[in-house]
Formats: C-alpha cells, sequence, structure tokens
C-alpha cells in the first residue's frame, strides 16, 4: 500500500463517489462539493492567468496596445447580462462572437463536412482494389472491407430520403425510407456501444489505479 | 411473485455489483485474450513508421483527467513510437490540463529512450481560441507560441531551428476528449492546410470521426481504450490499455448477457400478463 498522501487522498475520494452506487450518502455529498468547489477555483484560477492576464491585461497595460480596449470594452459589456438594468447592453458582444464565429467557420464547414464528404461518398462508389483483395485472398474480412463503400453510399441516400418528409413515405420511396431507418438504427446501435465502452473504461481506470497505485496489489 | 416477476424488480445493485466483479477479478487474474489490430488503428500506426528519422511530429494533447484512462495510454504509446523512431515532437495544449498530462508521457518517454527536452522535443503548453489557435499555427508558430509551457523562450531550443509553421511539421497528432479537437484540426490543418492529421479519441467521440477517415480527412483513428490496447500491440508493449483489455472484455460480455436475459424476461412477462 502507498504511503504518498495525495494517493491516498484520491483514492478516498474516489470510494466516496463509487459509493452513489450503493445510496446517497454524507461520503459521496461531501466528495460531490468538495469536487465543484475545487474545480470552480480551478477555472477561476486558470482563466485569471492564462487567458485574462496574457490576453487583455499585458498587451494593454503593461505593453501599451490601445487597440485591446475594444475586446474590454465587449468584455465588460458582456457582464451587464448579470444586471436586469443594462443587461441589453450584452447583445453586442454576443451578436460579434456569432457573427465571427459564423463567417470564420462557414468556408472551413462546407468544405469538411460537405464538400469532401460528399466526395468520398457518391465519387468512389466503388473500391476496385478492395475487390482486387478480395478476390486474391477470398474471406470474411476482404469481402466486408469491398463492399464497405457501396453500403455507405446505400445507407447515405437511404438516411437522406428518411428524411425527406415531402412526400408521404409510401411504396418505393417508403421502401427506401426504411432501409434508411433501419442504417439509422445500427449507427445508433455502434453509437451506443461505444459509449457503454467509453463507461467501462473509465471504471476500468478507476479500479486500476485503487489496485495499482494505492494498494500496489497489482 | 414468480420468478419471472423477481428477475424483472431485481435490485439494479446486484447488476453494479457484477459489474465491478467483472472489472476487478480479470485486472487480478489476467487471462490474456487476444487483441485484434482494427484497420483505423493500423493506419494510425502506418502514418509514424512512414516518416523519417528527424522528422516533425506535432501532438496536440486536447483531453483532461477524466478521460485519462482512454486518452493518457495512447499518448503514452504513441510518444514511445515517435522516440523509438528518433521522431522529433512539438507538442501543444488546446485544453489546459492536456499540457501537463502530455508533459508527463513525454518525460517518461524521454527517460526511456534517453531524448533530451529542447533537442527530441518540447513542450509549447497551451493558448485558448482552438480553432484560431490552429490557424495561427499555419501561419506562424513561434509568434503563436513564443514561450514554452515553463515560459521559457523558444529561441533557445534546438528543435525550433527552421520551424516556422505548418509547412515544417510532417505529421499532426490531436490526442482529444472534445471540442476543441480533432475535428478543428482536420478542418483547419487539413482542409486549409492540406496537412495529414491523425487522431486518438474517446469511446464516445470515435463513432463521428470514422466518416472523416472514410474521406480520407485523417490518416488513422485510434478510439477509446481498446483502440490504445490495439496501438501498444503493435508496438509490442504491454501498457494500462492493454492490462484494461481483459476486463473490458469480460464486462462488455456481462452487459451483451444483461441485454439478453433482460428482454427474454421481459417478454415472457409481457406474454404471461396477456
Amino acid at each position: 500500500m502507498t504511503t504518498d498522501i495525495g494517493t491516498w487522498i484520491a483514492a478516498l475520494l474516489t470510494l466516496c463517489i463509487l459509493s452513489f452506487l450503493y445510496k446517497d450518502n454524507p461520503f459521496y455529498k461531501f466528495a460531490e462539493h468538495l469536487f465543484v468547489g475545487v474545480s470552480a477555483a480551478y477555472w477561476a484560477c486558470y482563466y485569471i492567468y492564462n487567458i485574462l492576464i496574457p490576453n487583455l491585461y499585458n498587451p494593454l497595460f503593461v505593453q501599451g496596445q490601445l487597440l485591446y480596449i475594444i475586446p474590454l470594452a465587449l468584455g465588460i459589456m458582456m457582464i451587464m447580462k448579470l444586471f436586469p438594468q443594462p443587461a441589453w447592453m450584452s447583445r453586442f458582444p454576443l451578436a460579434f462572437i456569432v457573427g465571427t464565429y459564423a463567417g470564420y467557420n462557414f468556408i472551413t464547414y462546407l468544405q469538411t463536412y460537405a464538400i469532401d464528404q460528399v466526395r468520398a461518398t457518391l465519387v468512389r462508389f466503388v473500391a476496385l482494389e478492395s475487390w482486387q483483395e478480395f478476390f486474391a485472398r477470398p474471406g470474411a474480412v476482404t469481402f466486408l472491407s469491398a463492399i464497405a463503400l457501396p453500403v455507405v453510399v446505400v445507407g447515405v441516400i437511404t438516411g437522406l430520403v428518411y428524411f425527406f418528409f415531402s412526400r408521404e413515405h409510401k411504396g418505393i420511396f417508403g421502401g427506401l425510407a426504411k432501409t434508411g431507418v433501419w442504417f439509422l438504427m445500427i449507427a445508433f446501435g455502434a453509437s451506443f456501444g461505444y459509449t457503454v465502452m467509453a463507461r467501462i473504461s473509465l471504471l476500468i481506470g478507476r479500479v486500476y489505479f485503487l489496485l495499482h497505485n494505492w494498494l500496489h496489489i497489482i | 411473485m414468480n420468478i419471472i416477476e423477481r428477475f424483472e424488480a431485481v435490485d439494479r445493485r446486484i447488476i453494479f455489483l457484477l459489474i465491478i466483479l467483472a472489472v476487478v477479478i480479470p485486472l487480478l487474474f489476467p487471462i490474456g485474450l487476444k487483441i485484434e489490430v482494427s484497420d483505423p488503428v493500423q493506419r494510425f500506426y502506418n502514418a509514424i513508421e512512414e516518416l523519417e528519422p528527424g522528422s516533425f511530429v506535432l501532438l496536440s494533447a486536447e483531453y483532461d483527467a477524466s478521460t485519462m484512462p482512454e486518452v493518457y495510454p495512447m499518448n503514452e504509446a504513441l510518444v514511445s513510437h515517435c522516440f523509438s523512431k528518433d521522431l522529433k515532437i512539438v507538442s501543444i495544449g488546446l485544453w489546459p490540463q492536456g499540457v501537463s498530462l502530455n508533459q508527463e508521457a513525454m518525460e517518461q518517454g524521454a527517460r526511456e529512450y534517453e531524448k533530451e527536452y529542447g533537442v527530441d522535443y518540447v513542450n509549447l503548453g497551451y493558448k485558448a481560441g482552438g480553432i484560431v489557435v490552429i490557424s495561427a499555427l499555419g501561419e506562424d508558430i513561434p509568434t503563436t507560441f513564443p514561450q514554452d509551457y515553463a515560459l521559457r523562450p523558444i529561441e533557445q531550443f534546438k528543435i525550433m531551428e527552421g520551424i516556422e509553421n505548418l509547412d515544417n511539421i510532417d505529421l499532426i497528432v490531436s490526442l482529444s476528449a472534445g471540442d476543441p479537437g480533432v475535428r478543428e484540426w482536420v478542418m483547419i490543418a487539413h482542409g486549409r492546410y492540406g496537412k495529414n492529421v491523425c487522431g486518438g479519441v474517446t469511446a464516445v467521440s470515435a463513432p463521428a470521426f470514422y466518416p472523416f477517415l472514410n474521406a480520407g480527412q485523417l490518416k488513422g483513428l485510434m478510439g477509446g481504450m481498446k483502440g490504445a490496447a490495439e496501438y501498444e500491440t503493435l508496438l509490442k508493449q504491454t501498457g494500462t490499455a492493454s492490462a484494461g483489455m481483459d476486463a473490458q472484455s469480460i464486462a462488455h460480455g456481462l452487459i451483451i448477457f444483461f441485454i439478453l436475459f433482460a428482454n427474454f424476461f421481459y417478454f415472457m412477462g409481457k406474454r404471461r400478463r396477456r
């Protein structure tokens, strides 16, 4: 068992949090409140020393760059949201942020999420090299690799058909929409599987910490 | 109360206890289940393997303590791989806590492979701004990060000689647990500057990055602890991710059993009530 005081505190707080699995109790409440308080203090200090001071205080008050009065004024206007009377002033910095962000990201999002994705999905309907590999080494893995692209294309088209609400989902159109729902369900299932994996990984991380770093039994 | 009703009303604490046992027992008594390497991880590994010794890897750490079990093993494995191939690591953090976690992984790797800070690797620290920081790196790295994480001027580090912007970087790796992270690197570094980007992400977010991989916007992808374990397998190392894989597999098996079991008794109960 370790003699490091930091590891002991971390281990006991981990047990306090895990005790919630049995039922709500004072140990859990203590650890929860401690976490909230420490996090708030940590982030407050971090924002002051890593964002406000180097990005605003130093350029404006130490180096005398007067242009920085603009972000200072916008920042103060944003804080006005906390007061009912001058709350309207916060709309200006918010509008500035939304406008800048939208303009900055418009082209990049279009390129990343639309043009490149459509090109990858529709331009290469069949990957010939994958089929060549399948015929050279027939097997389940090479077959799945070969049909991957057509499956993606069918999934995209039928998924889009499902979200096309201007026409009733009947006949061939309904069949395509139903196929799209199947693709969506499989995607949600895969996503849920990954979520389960992530949560179990976090539990493994904590248990590994208790057994390895604290108790030294593995 | 018959057996079906009993199972329908099972105390959830029993399920918690079984899950904890499914995790603890394999950690205490490892079975050594085989770890198969998936294609996205193999591509990540190949992207590093293809680099010549002396090439520059920009390692960006966008995670914190809450996702450490998943992302930190990736960080360790990646640093180890880079140092074993004599690659130079220039690291930054778009998340504040990522800087210190990444530094810890690099120091550990440096001790193992006898690498020197400022010559073989450097940590430029944290900068707020996410996507704007990445854009700025594309234009001018020394202006964006004039100091390292310990506030030392970067001119004093040999590794930074000749590094002006992303053109001087051979591969970008983002280890991310959210935004800003891999998504922003793909959007700016790949989309605008045409750089090769690899990503290591948490399992929760991994499915969202497969379209990037399919479109060639990502060179390789590691997802969650499983991805890290596969990378360790490729490196022929046994790290914390590999150690957790037995527990992961058994816990997954148990959850699958619970789902089937619960559905079976749910439908049995429904039938009986009819």
